[in-house]
């Protein structure tokens, strides 16, 4: 996974509402139509390094098998990241995109 | 990075590793949905999940703070390594704690004595009214100037530019009665108006002193200190309007006056005005001292400019006899030749007197203790890292970079700093309290002495730059690029390199020379001593002359006609006490500290110019046989005699120093006549006696004359009254002298004649005169602490260098034994190695001894402060300490079994 994208990944998964790490680890790799493989040796710290720049907040709840969970939420902030996240991600995409392809561009 | 995180890290870990306990679980619980056997759906879960400590360690780090965190990682595995060793943490520590404690102790002094502000709201602005009057002879003391008359207080008070408020005052005893119980003793400041507006110090209960307070004839007023009103009022908060019996007069109290109130450095029982009448003074009456507040930007300068421009106006304005006509040209001509001038100087100053000199001293003296005790330390500690040299080649090569290394030698320094900081600082508590305790005298603001956050955060610097200092030196040293070579020697050389001695012998030569300085001071204090305990003070035994004061108020003697003839009693009362060989009276003892009267004397037979003013000289009151009781030799003539009292004679006695300078010997002086000025009738000197210093052991006896204690008054306005002195001391010669028995019968026998009178101070002359010795002997304890602490820290320096020489050694002086050197030959070799660094250090230390010695010249007496006997003593004693200190381990060395040395190699 390209680095520093995994934050950003976290951060659009939980828009749809709070989730458990095993949650988000699911929709990535399934969102990406399991293109992106979650290391859950960087996905938790990630989530933690995300928690202490307070993006997102976490609270222990119920999985849906009844079982205990650490689940995050996105923060006000977290939205905000995303926001300016995304958006540098997309300018990034279409410049990598322009040098890739300049034939495009001229039509 | 954030502090709440960090030390929250290890709940934070907690609840990580539950989290992902959990996403075990659930994931297990998954595969086993999708058909898989529990324990294998387990494992594939934990496969999937990945190195769980690694993740946990990551986001562990995540909440460190790096640098923080090394530093608690060093400072665990240092402890752990003093712990190892704890002779040499406990020494170090120790060494370091007296040192620390030592300064810290001598640091509160001098802060709240010197540094603090005095406790009077902005009392920088406070100045003493101190005046310079060279051409007024014995009138003007070295310590308090020409003080203020009354008439001079007028004139400034009312017409300067340069003060808020200005005030006299002066301090004064007095008796209580009517509290129930004893008539009592106390002290009690008089003041004029202006003293307590210039402190802008105001009564905590009541009111404060107004100007009506003090016209003549007003009811008379009086302010009780706080701890009078607590100790015998009960803090009565309704005591104002109370009335007291003051010296039989009834006082009115208006106020009480806030806690540890003092003016100066002097506190009192009482607080009362001085009512003087302005349009009955005249120039004369130096006696007292002023105070004033200067304006808000005026200076010392200017007030003094201002004042200067005053005396002339003073001069013109005040008759020199009460009533007489101002503007005398006669008075005028001799204050001129006074040549009075301002020297006005920060009330601090006066306060703190002279015993700034002392405690810098001392504190200077304690400096070189605490640098002797970090050569000391420096000096365990590159042994200590001599010794750990192969552990540190060992982590350099494995990567450790020289910074790291020394960074870690200087924290173990800082945490031996730390210990003996913690330590010290209690030593030093302990200390205080042991002195404030004692309380030594003439030690001005005793009681605002206490360990403030200044002396914290002294000890904490102070303790922080030895660190650096004795820490430094191993770091340097073995921290560098060279740590590999030990690798390769395997720290076995046969013999040792002279440069890694280099080092610990400068720092012994420093040693022995700050010693041998301390040794010297104090040696000189010593023979001050010494010299103070030789010189004749003009009186014999003093350990058997009990003393004591009796002040007889003109409401339990009115008329001073029989003022004599009860003091006469009193002494009669006192010879009849089993064991009085002797007793006798005078105005003032010497040493006591009681101001003298003084006044010239005219010689008969000697035609004076007009206008002269012949020098001034001491007037002591004395009684019949208060020579015998004291001891103080009659040079020629008689003594005085009851006869001479009662009849009214008139006779005098003088000092021998003043019959030689009058009539070039004492028995010229015998039937020769005196007066005090040219208007008072003859005296005739009938005897001398020897030179007394009554000022102190320092100061050369003054010339004095003696007159009797109620006799023939010789100023012509009271002639037809005789002089009586109402306040005098006994002084009884005794075996049992300070015997509590004994001052019990002394009371008796001073109440059997007059119950109503009290009996106060009662002391032994030579507590009296020893207190005079007070600064020199304190000078004297402090130096011998701080040499002896010196003196022991040096020896042990040097034996830890000769130790540790034979240790290393051990392999050649068993080689040298086996090829037959005597073990005589190697003992000395030892103590030769040990001498020479001495050598270097006596020369040091004398040469820095000769110029130091000069600072301390002020507190000398009779000594030279480069005196041959004390340098040439204190250095012997130091050389014999040395070879004590080096001959213990050659002989260890001499002792080596070559055989026994060889096969364990």
């Amino acid at each position: 996974m390209v680095q520093g994208t995994l934050d950003m990944l976290i951060l659009r998964t939980l828009v749809l509402g709070p989730a458990h790490g095993q949650t988000v680890a699911h929709a990535i790799e399934r969102g990406s139509e399991d293109v992106l493989q979650v290391e859950h040796g960087s996905l938790y710290p990630a989530l933690h390094r995300l928690q202490n720049r307070g993006w997102i907040a976490s609270f222990w709840g119920t999985s849906e098998n009844n079982r205990k969970a650490k689940y995050y939420r996105l923060t006000p902030e977290g939205k905000k990241q995303l926001a300016a996240h995304a958006s540098r991600w997309e300018q990034l995409v279409r410049a990598i995109g322009l040098i890739l392809n300049p034939a495009e561009e001229k039509k | 990075m954030n502090w709440r995180r960090f030390f929250r890290r290890d709940e934070a870990d907690a609840e990580q590793r539950q989290e992902l306990e959990s996403y075990l679980e659930i994931t297990a619980e998954e595969y086993v949905a999708r058909g898989m056997e529990p324990q294998l759906a387990r494992e594939a879960a934990m496969r999937k999940l990945g190195n769980t400590t690694r993740i946990r360690e990551e986001v562990y780090t995540m909440n460190t703070l790096e640098m923080f965190d090394t530093v608690l990682r060093h400072t665990r595995f240092t402890l752990r390594s003093l712990r190892q060793h704890p002779t040499f943490a406990a020494i170090a520590v120790l060494t370091l704690a007296v040192g620390i404690g030592a300064n810290t102790a001598v640091f509160s002094v001098v802060n709240s004595v010197l540094l603090k502000p005095l406790a009077y709201p902005d009392s920088e602005q406070l100045v003493d009214l101190h005046q310079e009057a060279p051409g007024a002879g014995s009138l003007v003391t070295a310590g308090s100037g020409l003080r203020l008359s009354k008439s001079m207080y007028f004139t400034y008070a009312e017409q300067n530019r340069s003060f808020e408020a200005m005030g006299v005052w002066s301090a004064d005893v007095g008796t209580v009665t009517g509290l129930g119980g004893a008539p009592e003793r106390i002290r009690i400041l008089a003041v004029s108006d202006g003293t307590l507006e210039a402190l802008q110090v105001k009564p905590i209960l009541g009111r404060a002193l107004s100007p009506a307070d003090q016209v003549p004839g007003a009811p008379e007023a009086a302010l009780l200190s706080y701890g009078y009103w607590q100790s015998r009022f009960g803090a009565d908060p309704a005591v104002s309007g109370r009335k007291i019996l003051v010296d039989g007069r009834p006082r009115e109290i208006i106020g009480v006056m806030p806690a540890n109130f003092r003016i100066a450095d002097l506190g009192a029982e009482l607080i009362v005005p001085l009512q003087w009448d302005p349009k009955r003074q005249m120039l004369a009456g130096f006696a007292f001292p002023g105070i004033a507040r200067l304006k808000p930007g005026a200076t010392i300068g200017q007030a003094n400019a201002d004042l200067a421009r005053l005396i002339p106006v003073w001069l013109r304005s005040w008759p020199s006899i009460i009533d007489g006509a101002s503007g005398e040209p006669q008075a005028e001509k001799v204050y001129r030749d006074w040549r009075i001038t301002p020297a006005l100087r920060p009330l601090k100053t006066t306060v703190t007197g002279n015993i700034g000199g002392v405690l810098w001293v001392v504190m200077g003296t304690l400096g070189m203790v605490m640098l002797i005790a970090c050569a000391n330390v420096a000096n365990l500690l590159l042994v200590r890292v001599e010794g750990r040299q192969q552990e540190l080649a060992v982590r350099a090569a494995l990567g450790a970079c020289s910074a790291r290394i020394a960074g870690e030698l200087l924290l173990e320094s800082a945490l031996l700093a730390a210990g003996g900081a913690a330590l010290g600082v209690g030593m030093a508590y302990a200390g205080l309290r042991l002195l404030v305790r004692i309380g030594p005298a003439n030690l001005p603001r005793l009681s605002e002495i206490s360990l403030d956050a200044r002396a914290f955060l002294f000890a904490l610097a102070v303790s922080m730059l030895s660190a650096i200092l004795f820490g430094l030196i191993p770091a340097l040293k073995y921290a560098g690029p060279k740590i590999s070579l030990t690798l390769r020697g395997g720290g076995r050389g046969a013999s040792i390199s002279r440069e890694r001695h280099r080092a610990r012998n400068l720092l012994v030569v420093m040693q022995i020379a700050l010693a041998l300085v301390l040794l010297i001071s104090s040696g000189l204090m010593i023979r001050t001593f010494q010299e103070l305990r030789h010189v004749d003070p003009g009186f014999a035994h003093a350990e058997e002359i009990e003393t004591l004061r009796i002040f007889i108020p003109p409401a339990v003697v009115p008329e001073s006609a029989r003022l004599g003839r009860v003091e006469n009693d009193i002494a009669d009362k006192l010879a009849a006490i089993p064991g009085v060989t002797s007793v006798g009276f005078a105005s003032a003892l010497p040493m006591d500290q009681t101001p003298p009267n003084w006044d010239g004397i005219l010689k008969e037979g000697q035609s004076y110019a007009a206008g002269y003013r012949p020098a001034m000289r001491t007037y002591i009151n004395v009684s019949p046989g208060f020579f015998r009781t004291e001891g103080t030799r009659l040079v020629a003539g008689r003594d005085f005699s009851w006869n001479d009292m009662y009849k009214l004679r008139p006779v005098v006695m003088v000092s021998e120093n003043l019959a030689k300078e009058l009539w070039g010997s004492a028995a010229n002086a015998i039937g020769k006549r005196v007066r005090p000025i040219d208007l008072s009738p003859w005296f005739e000197v009938i005897g001398v006696v020897e030179d007394v210093r009554s000022v102190s052991v320092q100061e050369p006896a003054p010339a004095t004359v003696y007159w009797l204690t109620t006799g023939l008054n010789p100023y012509p306005q009271a002639l037809a009254v005789p002089f009586s002195t109402r306040a005098v001391a006994y002084s009884i010669r005794n075996s049992r002298a300070g015997a509590p028995a004994f001052l019990e019968q002394v009371r008796k026998a001073v109440w059997s004649v007059n119950a109503n009178l009290p009996v106060a101070e009662m002391q032994t002359l030579q507590e009296i005169a020893r207190r005079s010795m007070a600064r020199t002997s304190f000078t004297l304890i402090m130096l011998a602490i701080a040499g002896g602490m010196a003196l022991l820290l040096g020896v042990i320096g040097i034996y830890g260098v000769i130790a540790y020489t034979v240790a290393q050694r051990r392999r050649e002086v068993g080689i040298r034994m086996a090829l037959g050197a005597q073990a005589a030959a190697v003992r000395r070799m030892f103590v030769t190695q040990g001498l020479s660094l001495c050598a270097f250090g006596v020369v040091a230390g004398l040469i820095s001894a000769a110029g130091l010695s000069q600072l301390m010249t002020s507190l000398l007496f009779g000594v030279a402060p480069i005196d041959p006997i004390t340098y040439i003593l204190t250095a012997a004693v130091l050389v014999l300490a040395v070879v004590v200190a080096c001959y213990v381990p050659a002989r260890r060395a001499a002792g080596v079994d070559p055989a026994e040395t060889l096969r364990s190699e």
